[in-house]
């Protein structure tokens, strides 16, 4: 640990603390809104693991989610819950793992349609099994999972997520992943073996994902493939992490909170034209928060410092 | 320069916070209403469910307001935009129990959006009027949570009956025995086909071709073909919307002539009937009403007065009801105990555009489930116990 | 046979829906998330005119194009330049591109919300049977293939034997070299994307006639677009028009001999394999 980690440690600590003790404090909107935050919060830092230094856009978070929370659909009821969480998760890492090599050879914006593509065949495959096969069971995810459960889970999902983050980043497979991101073919010529970098990576990234859409599906309560596999909640991902800042790992966090507050903000005053105003909200980021909210941090401290 | 800009913008953003909190008058009866405006579920929300709030509201203020004990009060209305997602459906509510202190809210819509929002209704007690929600699991869903109510019906409810007309026309000699089944592989469609493949095998159908489609198919021609291959006597379809449209202008295109053709969601909209024209006679779909009674004149008057545009043939009337209970409900109680209304509901019986709704099972066993075009008009041609049902004819050919 | 037109049928379909995106993405480098709202748009235009002033949507193209072309060409040039003109590299202004034009896409559905309202909508025109070898088709998506085809080849023939289309394509292949030999780089782009918006309006104007169709229905033909074009290749249009039929081709032998249900399973699946054995798609060149 350095003497900075050291001294940032406790302020993460805090923070985490605060956060748990939220369900507390309000179990009404507050902690849906906390749910909300958490769950984009680790579903785009896990997203970061891999996309952030890789600089490889994944649209398939979608999959994963859905394949997780169609595990949970599938056999609620007859395995309990932890168990279930953990076979999502295991899905998800072998379905992350078989797509990881398969995609070595993309890059660029075919790797990124490529995941969009592949998020799209998994939900057809699955409602396509789910009707030849299924019986409406497996729609309804009905049990007594409480929301502040569900924000706990994902409040521990998020802290495991920045151990991992913050172990790979000190590690050589983060080393090596931060040269792949500059440049693919230096890293090759280092010797580093940027296939299984990168697998690992992804592995780790779908894995999670999967998870969460797990902890997630006793919320939905009843799983449909539009819901589960919606493509929209892959844009989302991307852009909450972009926005906050995918080369950090407290970037895309950065990213979440302010998007999730503007969100509900054009939701809660203007029900009508929540579209419009999302919209032109993104328009505004996009323009006067070139580089994310991590950005704009860093350029802060560095002006800040350059003036002291 | 970007920095003040960015903090005018936040500004803003703080005083419109504000203004948004801003009380309703102290005898005002806050109601919220969640469902979606945008996203996959919007255009069906925008022809069933928001159009009928609209005219509540209005019918109810313009006669003064709900009349309470403490006097009339009139609705203060507050809307929120789900963009058919439950997390977002649940935080509304959650919104609207507790930043907006909503005295009630009214259900949302679809089956998935309304149980996401179920436990949150549950816990702060608000009665949930579901007006389209379809399921089978009506049992185990009424006994967890004690204030959900069903009004649409039952998933077996609609393939019974969709059999029990088949059946009916096979025994008079009108048709055979050969069935070509089709559905949309998607939450609704799936439950429909499901629960209808025993129904008919059991009624002695024979299934002759049984295919599901996904969601979003952009040429259905395959299908119906394939349909058609099968040589059916009858045809029936659990589909969506977009794909209700697509299969009958293609049977229609094909030929496909049978004497009883089904489709599920959206043939009941009115844009079904002036989009098909003449060749929508005969076609049998989800839902149905008894458009001859004064009460239901009276409220397919009100609504094109009001919204400026019709109400659909089954859902609209149905959503109306529901929200005629929980008037007929609060007014009786006279006041905003939403413990006192709720019990009020599950122990008595309404008068609604409907006819009679008992909801004392938490769930109207008495609904359209088929309904038929005849003369530019969905006809109610079959329901679980409702009157005014017109006799079915056999569907010309195209 | 009969399965051979159904799928050419549909693949001109699925190359209406493309063509546009493939001029935006290919020449203007502009991964335009906001295509199927644009695509939708012009549905709207056709749905409007038919039933208010019972025109036909071969007639209101001639409208809704133009349109398209200048709301586009003002979209490209007041707010994407500013981007391309920031962006360092050309992974910068994918990103950037995606976030703005995600937004776009936002913004459209709220005014197409606050201009038509949230229904279904849907009319007949030209809906009924053409009978071709003893086998029925739609007369309207019959009309439509031809609309395709009359559209590719004319924007095959413009790229290929004129002027403005060979300073497109070295604009396609590499901006900075194209600015070098005195071409307008920026003019180029925002016509190619202004060119693309129009072609995507009239094939919305087209597709009208048999899809049904709603404000927030975009996302769906984006993502189609997307799949096609990458599965062409970007920057070159003889791929994106190959894509289109395979894919429809694809889907119909699975939907006619295999099963309806994995119409959609089986092209994302093609799709997958083929960019795996080409991962520059079908008639894309390897980066250099």
């Amino acid at each position: 640990m350095t003497e900075r980690e050291r001294r940032i440690l406790p302020i993460c600590l805090a923070a985490f603390i605060a956060a748990a003790l939220l369900p507390l404090a309000d179990d009404g909107y507050w902690l849906a809104l906390g749910i909300s935050v958490v769950m984009y919060t680790t579903l785009a830092t896990s997203w970061a693991l891999f996309s952030g230094p890789t600089h490889y856009i994944s649209l398939a978070t979608a999959a994963f989610f859905g394949v997780g929370m169609y595990t949970v659909g599938a056999w609620v009821g007859l395995l309990p819950f932890p168990v279930l969480v953990l076979i999502a998760g295991l899905l998800g890492a072998a379905l992350a793992a078989v797509v990881g090599l398969a995609t070595l050879r993309l890059s660029g914006v075919y790797f990124v349609i490529f995941t969009l593509g592949l998020a799209e065949l998994a939900r057809q495959v699955v409602s396509w099994v789910q009707t030849t096969m299924g019986t409406s069971s497996g729609l309804y995810v009905l049990t007594d999972i409480t929301e502040p459960i569900i924000y706990w889970s994902l409040l521990a999902l998020a802290a495991v997520i920045y151990l991992i983050g913050w172990r790979i980043g000190r590690s050589r497979l983060g080393f090596a992943l931060r040269i792949i991101g500059n440049d693919e073919v230096v890293a090759v010529h280092c010797g580093i073996g940027t296939a299984r970098a990168k697998v690992i990576l992804f592995v780790v990234s779908g894995c999670l994902a999967a998870v969460i859409g797990a902890i997630m599906a006793p919320r939905f309560a009843y799983v449909t493939p539009t819901q589960a596999f919606s493509p929209m909640l892959s844009f989302q991902v991307v852009i909450m992490a972009l926005l906050g800042g995918a080369h950090r790992l407290w970037g895309p966090l950065l990213g979440v909170i302010p998007f999730t507050i503007v969100l509900d903000l054009i939701a809660a005053n203007f029900p009508n034209q929540t579209a419009l105003l999302l919209g032109g909200a993104f328009l505004l980021i996009v323009y006067f928060i070139p580089n994310g909210v991590a950005g704009l941090i860093e350029n802060g401290l560095r002006r800040g410092r350059s003036r002291a | 320069m970007q920095r003040r800009l960015f903090m005018s913008v936040a500004a803003v953003a703080v005083a419109t916070g504000t203004i948004g909190m801003s009380q309703a008058n102290a005898k005002d009866i806050v109601i919220g209403a969640v469902a979606p405006k945008t996203g996959p579920l919007a255009a069906g929300a925008a022809i069933t469910h928001w159009p009928n709030i609209k005219l509540w509201v209005e019918t109810v203020n313009a006669r003064g307001g709900l009349k309470l004990k403490s006097g009339m009060a009139k609705i203060k209305l507050i809307e929120y935009d789900d963009r058919t997602n439950p997390g977002e459906t649940i935080k509304a509510v959650q919104r609207l129990a507790t930043q907006d202190k909503a005295n009630f809210v009214l259900a949302p819509y679809s089956t998935g959006l309304n149980l996401a929002a179920a436990p949150i209704f549950a816990r702060y007690g608000y009665p949930q009027i579901t007006s389209t929600s379809i399921t089978d699991k009506v049992g185990p869903l009424t006994k967890r949570y004690s204030g959900i109510f069903f009004t649409l019906g039952t998933t077996t409810g609609f393939a019974g009956a969709v059999a029990d007309i088949l059946k009916k026309l096979r025994d008079d000699g009108k048709i055979g025995k050969r069935i070509a089944m089709v559905n949309v592989a998607d939450a609704f469609g799936i439950e429909l086909a499901n629960a209808a493949r025993p129904i008919f095998k059991k009624a002695g159908f024979e299934i002759v071709y049984d295919k599901s489609y996904p969601l979003g198919t952009q040429d259905l021609s395959p299908v119906i073909k394939g349909a058609k291959a099968a040589n059916p006597d009858a045809f029936v379809a659990w589909s969506y919307p977009p794909d209700t449209f697509g299969l009958t202008a293609q049977a229609k295109i094909q030929g496909l002539n049978v004497k009883a053709f089904y489709t599920a969601v959206a043939t009941a909209f009115p844009v079904f009937g002036a989009k098909f024209g003449k060749a929508a006679e005969g076609i049998l779909g989800a839902g149905g009403i008894n458009p001859d009674t004064p009460e239901m004149k009276a409220y397919i008057a009100a609504h094109k007065k009001v919204t400026g545009k019709a109400p659909d043939y089954w859902a609209s009337a149905v959503m109306y009801a529901s929200l005629q209970v929980l008037e007929q409900a609060i007014e009786a109680v006279g006041s905003t105990d939403r413990k006192a209304v709720t019990d009020y509901i599950k122990n008595n019986t309404f008068d609604t555009v409907i006819g009679k709704m008992d909801l004392r099972t938490q769930n109207n066993d008495k609904f359209w489930t088929v309904g038929q075009w005849q003369n530019g008009v969905f006809y109610g041609v079959a329901s679980t116990g409702r009157d005014g049902a017109k006799p079915i004819q056999l569907k010309p050919d195209w | 046979m009969d399965l051979i037109i159904v799928g050419l049928l549909l693949g001109g379909t699925y190359a209406l829906m493309a063509l546009g995106l493939q001029l935006q993405y290919g020449v203007a480098r502009i991964m335009n998330l906001a295509n199927g709202e644009v695509l939708v748009a012009g549905a709207f235009g056709a749905f409007w005119f038919y039933t208010g002033a019972k025109l036909s949507p071969f007639v209101t193209v001639l409208v809704v194009a133009p349109a398209a072309f200048v709301v586009n060409w003002a979209i490209y040039r007041y707010l994407l330049q500013p981007l391309v003109r920031r962006a360092k590299s050309r992974g910068h202004l994918e990103v950037d591109s995606i976030l703005a034009t995600f937004g776009l896409a936002f913004v459209f559905v709220g005014i197409m919300l606050a201009v038509f309202g949230g229904e279904y909508f849907s009319y007949s025109y030209l809906e009924t049977a053409f009978v071709l070898l003893g086998e029925r088709y739609a007369l309207n998506r019959i009309a439509a293939f031809a609309a395709s085809i009359l559209l590719c080849g004319a924007l095959a023939f413009w790229l290929n034997s004129t002027r403005a289309g060979l300073t497109l394509r070295a604009v396609a292949v590499n901006p900075a070299s194209a600015g070098l030999v005195g071409i307008n780089v920026p003019r180029v782009s925002a016509q190619a994307f202004a060119i693309g918006g129009a072609v995507t309006a009239a094939g919305g104007a087209m597709l009208s006639m048999f899809l049904t169709f709603d404000a927030s229905i975009g996302v769906i033909f984006t993502l189609k677009a997307l799949i096609i074009v990458i599965l062409g290749g970007v920057g070159d249009i003889r791929g994106t028009i190959v894509a289109a039929f395979i894919l429809g081709l694809a889907e119909t032998a699975v939907a006619t001999l295999l099963d309806p249900g994995l119409t959609l399973a089986a092209a994302y699946l093609l799709f997958i394999a083929i960019l795996l054995f080409r991962p520059q798609g079908l008639f894309g060149r390897r980066p250099s």
